[in-house]
């Protein structure tokens, strides 16, 4: 009876051992290595004349590039939003021109800071993460060191300014094009006419609205960029490590991404 | 002159290197030879510091390597040259920038003497007309060569090699030999080379460090290499057919 339950007990602690505790350990051996990679990126910079080219370069490379993207699901996903609101408002006694106010504020509040920063983690992040870590299997990364170059400073900075400069563009662009989006459709669809929509986008416009989401943008592009240049930035192996890590430094940025929402939410707005 | 004393170096419970204790000199080619996985890379790796050794010293004239300050160690690395097994070299790069970039780094020389430096490095190297393009569209043989160009644009007083001539035909891989020894005398640097290609051994090697499972097995001259008594060593050596038939021709 006794060996029964001390075998019971093994089982327990091992269970308690794979499934809190070894990868909760991870969690926070990989949280350590991520602060100490922020230390080395934000210590020992190079000469100023470096870092200017290469973020007006990622600017390029990263942020320009993406508007196309951007553009395209911001229209479609702001008449998506606009036809199911529209879909939920079948009370006759609701004036119509709060399918517009409610479009407004979903694509302000939620859609385009938050999941076109998703998107863009899966876009940029993985550009981020496979480009380092190429460098890193190549040995490209060692070659800076050995020319006494802080090569995390000198790679992961440019980046890091050139993505919290441009993002916020990218999500007014976002906000802009999604409401021309939702216009089309009730437009379109006759289920909402311009003037409603017009009116229902500028009703009790909260200003604060924008701050909150270029803040939560902010946030969310150093989350891209610092997280996924880690996974890279540390990758050992070949090819297949460079996937990988490029796997890993989107999936850690959304689960990121959609936690810091919360809690910039709850800060901001309640 | 650099030394190394008594360095260790492990990897979780794998012991790579264990108290190797070496001096390279000044204006010769010094080779690390020794089998596929047997420390000499990791070696090189720890004498640039990209790899932190477990105990021992490195020195670069006298200059204690380990026991400094970042912005101290920043200045040794200055006049470090190193050509990597790939060649590293930066692919978003052109040939121009690519041996532009230690200058544009750590030198203040204008852009005219820069554009003057790198045609010397590529017209050093035997190198013409391909400043605009980039890596990828060069050959192997090429890109070590840009990879040498490179190494020496900052005018190095150390100048490492990791298998310099790993994957080149022999004809190839005995010309960038030949470069390196003649960049060797000519600059009068210290070189240290790591290979396991015994044509290079016989060809450019004037100190040779034999490494075996992490530990210095032996070590002389190019004279007294193949008459060595070490067994390992002797194993090492005629373990190809050519070399054996040489040993029994000798």
């Amino acid at each position: 009876m006794h060996k029964i339950k001390n075998v019971k007990i093994y089982f327990f602690i091992l269970w308690i051992n794979i499934t809190i505790f070894i990868p909760s350990m991870d969690i926070l051996i990989t949280a350590g290595r991520y602060i100490l990679f922020l230390k080395a990126i934000f210590s020992r910079f190079e000469k100023r004349a470096v870092y200017f080219p290469k973020i007006i370069h990622e600017i390029f490379d990263l942020g320009i590039s993406s508007i196309g993207f951007v553009s395209f699901i911001s229209v479609f996903v702001g008449a998506v939003v606009t036809l199911q609101v529209a879909y939920n408002l079948e009370n006759p006694l609701l004036p119509t021109y709060l399918i517009g106010l409610s479009s407004r504020d979903t694509l302000i509040l939620e859609f385009s800071p938050t999941l076109i920063s998703l998107v863009l983690a899966g876009k940029i992040g993985s550009n981020i993460a496979s480009s380092l870590g190429t460098m890193r299997v190549t040995e490209q990364i060692d070659a800076l060191e050995v020319m006494g170059i802080n090569s995390a400073s000198y790679l992961v900075l440019p980046k890091i300014f050139a993505i919290i400069f441009i993002n916020p563009f990218l999500i007014i662009i976002s906000i802009a094009l999604g409401l021309v989006g939702g216009w089309l459709a009730g437009n379109l669809t006759g289920i909402c006419p311009t003037e409603e929509f017009l009116m229902g986008v500028q009703y009790q416009f909260i200003p604060f609205n924008v701050t909150y989401a270029l803040i939560k943008t902010v946030i969310f592009a150093f989350i891209i960029t610092t997280v996924c240049s880690f996974f890279g930035y540390t990758t050992k192996g070949g090819a297949l490590e460079v996937g990988q890590a490029s796997t890993k430094g989107v999936v850690y940025t959304s689960i990121l991404i959609i936690i810091f929402n919360y809690f910039i939410t709850s800060l901001l707005l309640s | 002159m650099i030394s190394i004393k008594n360095i260790s170096k492990s990897f979780g419970q794998k012991v790579v290197l264990n108290n190797v204790t070496s001096t390279f000199e000044k204006g010769k080619v010094n080779l690390i030879i020794g089998k596929s996985g047997s420390g000499k890379t990791v070696a090189i790796k720890c004498m640039l510091g990209l790899f932190n050794i477990d105990s021992g010293g490195i020195f670069f004239d006298d200059r204690d390597f380990i026991n400094i300050k970042e912005s101290d160690r920043k200045e040794i690395r200055k006049e470090i040259g190193m050509v990597f097994q790939g060649g590293a070299l930066f692919d978003s790069m052109t040939v121009e920038e690519n041996i532009m970039f230690p200058l544009k780094m750590s030198s203040r020389i204008n852009q005219l003497d820069m554009v003057k430096r790198v045609n010397f490095c590529l017209n050093r190297v035997n190198l013409q007309g391909v400043n605009n393009l980039y890596p990828s569209e060069l050959s192997g043989g090429m890109q070590k060569r840009v990879a040498i160009a490179r190494a020496i644009a900052l005018k190095p007083k150390y100048l490492f090699c990791d298998e310099p001539n790993s994957g080149l035909d022999p004809n190839t891989a005995n010309v960038i030999d030949n470069l390196l020894k003649e960049i060797t005398y000519e600059y009068n640097i210290t070189t240290v080379i790591n290979t396991h290609d015994m044509n290079s051994v016989m060809e450019i090697g004037d100190n040779i460090v034999f490494i075996e499972k992490g530990v210095k097995e032996w070590s002389g001259t190019r004279k007294n290499f193949l008459n060595s008594n070490n067994k390992i060593l002797n194993r090492f050596i005629f373990s190809s057919k050519l070399f054996r038939k040489l040993k029994s021709v000798k």
